[in-house]
């Protein structure tokens, strides 16, 4: 058996010993850059010295976790995230699907180009020049949106040096930023929809909004379902570079998020310890979160679908 | 199929009433849609050359006011944005030349059935996506490698992104047929030479697109730099303008 098991392997080194060395580095690059941090996140459990590095730190079991759990940023900080993630859910994830929807509804092909490319371009506007944008926009004083809310009698409204407005102003931007590019993926799920269908559609009466809702829709269920499933399982790791580019003294209430928190906890506090142990309660809570909603949808989906 | 797109379109005229409303408000509503986009990417263009006191009393709308290059000169006078600019384009170029051999190397193993060590490799590769080690340790580590405050920190860390991973993968496997390799082989030819002179080469397409998706991700890194880069002569363009913008900030509340 033993032999058979050494031949077999023996073999498919001979055979594949070339696709072997050309993953080699690559795979490298994964085990320096990826699961030696991995293995560095012991540093959670133990006080970490300068001076005794990662592995010769004391242990100290689930002190920072505890002292997380006990602290009184801990619920404000799972508030924020989870408010701003859920509020980017429930107002940015359909966005997107109707843009699809309605740019495949248009016949004009050079108007479609024209639109379909305007839409893409913010996604390449880096998240600096954007937040640069929402201040100049945005200002309370000469901003434009502004001039518009005191055109019609309003009070100028300080959007980015106020907690109450920071989560609309975050995801609103956000969906201005990336509606066009999160599109994508349903403008092809669209693409790949048999013409068939819409024509015996068309045979039978229907009209556009019917076309629409018993063969558009249906047609992108398992796509827009596989990414709200990627999106439900992210809430808990919003991205750091927008919250923390957002953030100043006045909306900090509303803007601290986890990630920002564990980058001013290990960065600037140089608490590694505390930070880490933090990071890591967090990437378990998100694996959880992904592998229930995962479960979950593959029920329900069934469910539904069938 | 083309001739059924053409035919599955009526003409306008032809179109029944709820149709035709259907047509009016959605040409209408992308219309705004594009003009949401646009004004704000345009107003930046026009502000850039207009007199700033015009700007503050909202009389810059569809043309520059006072036109001026000033914001410019400003620019080219600061040293800090020239020594950041030629950081970034390094950071571009190098980087996305490692991706792009770092991806295609590890995206053709990956997407030959036959390789025994496939899904073993895949699924150590797919687990970065999910696991990370997280801020901290990534941070102590590199400082332990002696990466922490030089350039190739900038262009090793993001060496391959998993999801443009995925992408190569799936193009290859659906662009270059397993026959293709098989017939090469019994004309005694390499895995070697077939990456490099068979998938390379019908490649472009998903190589010029990882081009675009690692290349704009470089310019527009941030992140990185703020947590690896101490010296300034070492930034980002994107982090010295977040330090002008923030400069701007405190100085006109």
């Amino acid at each position: 058996m033993g032999k058979t098991m050494g031949a077999k392997v023996r073999r498919a080194l001979a055979r594949d010993w070339q696709l072997l060395l050309l993953a080699a580095v690559p795979v490298l690059y994964f085990v320096i850059f990826h699961y030696v941090p991995m293995y560095g996140v012991q540093i959670a459990f133990k006080d970490f010295k300068a001076a005794d590095g990662i592995w010769k730190s004391a242990w100290c079991g689930f002190k920072h976790f505890k002292r997380f759990f006990a602290s009184s940023q801990f619920g404000p900080l799972i508030k924020n995230t989870l408010g701003l993630s859920l509020l980017q859910i429930l107002l940015g994830f359909p966005v997107p699907v109707l843009l699809a929807i309605m740019l495949n509804q248009v016949k004009n092909k050079r108007f479609r180009k024209f639109a379909q490319s305007i839409v893409y371009c913010p996604h390449f506007i880096s998240i600096v020049v954007l937040t640069g944008m929402l201040y100049i926009f945005l200002s309370p004083r000469n901003g434009i949106i502004n001039h518009v809310i005191q055109a019609f009698g309003g009070e100028p409204v300080f959007f980015l040096g106020d907690a109450k407005y920071f989560k609309l102003t975050f995801v609103i931007s956000g969906i201005w930023q990336n509606a066009g590019w999160s599109a994508i993926i349903y403008i092809a799920a669209l693409a790949g929809i048999s013409p068939d269908l819409y024509e015996a559609a068309q045979v039978d009466g229907a009209n556009k909004w019917q076309r629409i809702r018993h063969i558009d829709l249906p047609g992108i269920l398992p796509t827009v379902v596989m990414m709200l499933i990627l999106e439900m399982g992210k809430v808990m790791n919003l991205g750091f570079q927008k919250a923390y580019l957002m953030q100043n003294a006045q909306n900090l209430a509303a803007s601290e998020i986890i990630s920002t928190y564990i980058y001013k906890v290990g960065m600037i506090d140089a608490q590694y310890s505390y930070s880490a142990a933090i990071n890591l309660f967090n990437n378990l809570i998100n694996i959880i979160l992904l592998v229930t909603v995962n479960q979950v949808a593959k029920k329900a989906a069934n469910e539904s679908l069938w | 199929m083309v001739g059924k797109k053409t035919r599955m379109h009526q003409s306008f005229a032809t179109q029944s009433l709820a149709d035709k409303l259907f047509d009016i408000v959605n040409y209408g509503l992308l219309g705004a849609i594009v003009i949401c986009i646009l004004y704000p990417l345009f107003f930046i263009i026009i502000a850039s050359f207009s007199d700033p006191v015009a700007i503050n009393n909202g009389q810059v709308t569809f043309w520059p006011v006072g036109f001026n290059t000033l914001g410019y000169q400003k620019i080219f006078e600061n040293t800090k944005i020239w020594r950041s600019y030629s950081n970034t384009i390094f950071y571009t170029a190098v980087g996305t030349v490692i991706n792009i051999i770092l991806t295609m190397m590890l995206a053709y193993p990956l997407s030959r059935k036959e390789f025994f060590a496939r899904k073993g490799l895949t699924l150590f590769v797919m687990f970065t996506m999910y696991f990370q080690g997280g801020m901290i340790p990534t941070y102590l580590w590199m400082n332990q490698l002696h990466l922490y405050n030089t350039p190739w920190v900038m262009v090793l860390l993001p060496a391959v992104n998993v999801f443009n991973l995925i992408i190569a993968i799936n193009f290859i496997r659906n662009n270059i047929p397993e026959e293709l390799y098989e017939a090469a082989s019994i004309d005694g030819c390499s895995h070697f030479r077939f990456f490099t002179t068979m998938v390379l080469p019908l490649s472009k397409t998903i190589v010029v697109v990882l081009i675009l998706y690692y290349g704009v991700a470089h310019w527009n890194e941030f992140m990185n730099g703020i947590i690896y880069l101490r010296d300034e002569g070492f930034y980002p363009l994107q982090l010295t303008l977040r330090n002008i913008l923030l400069q701007n900030q405190a100085s006109r509340p």
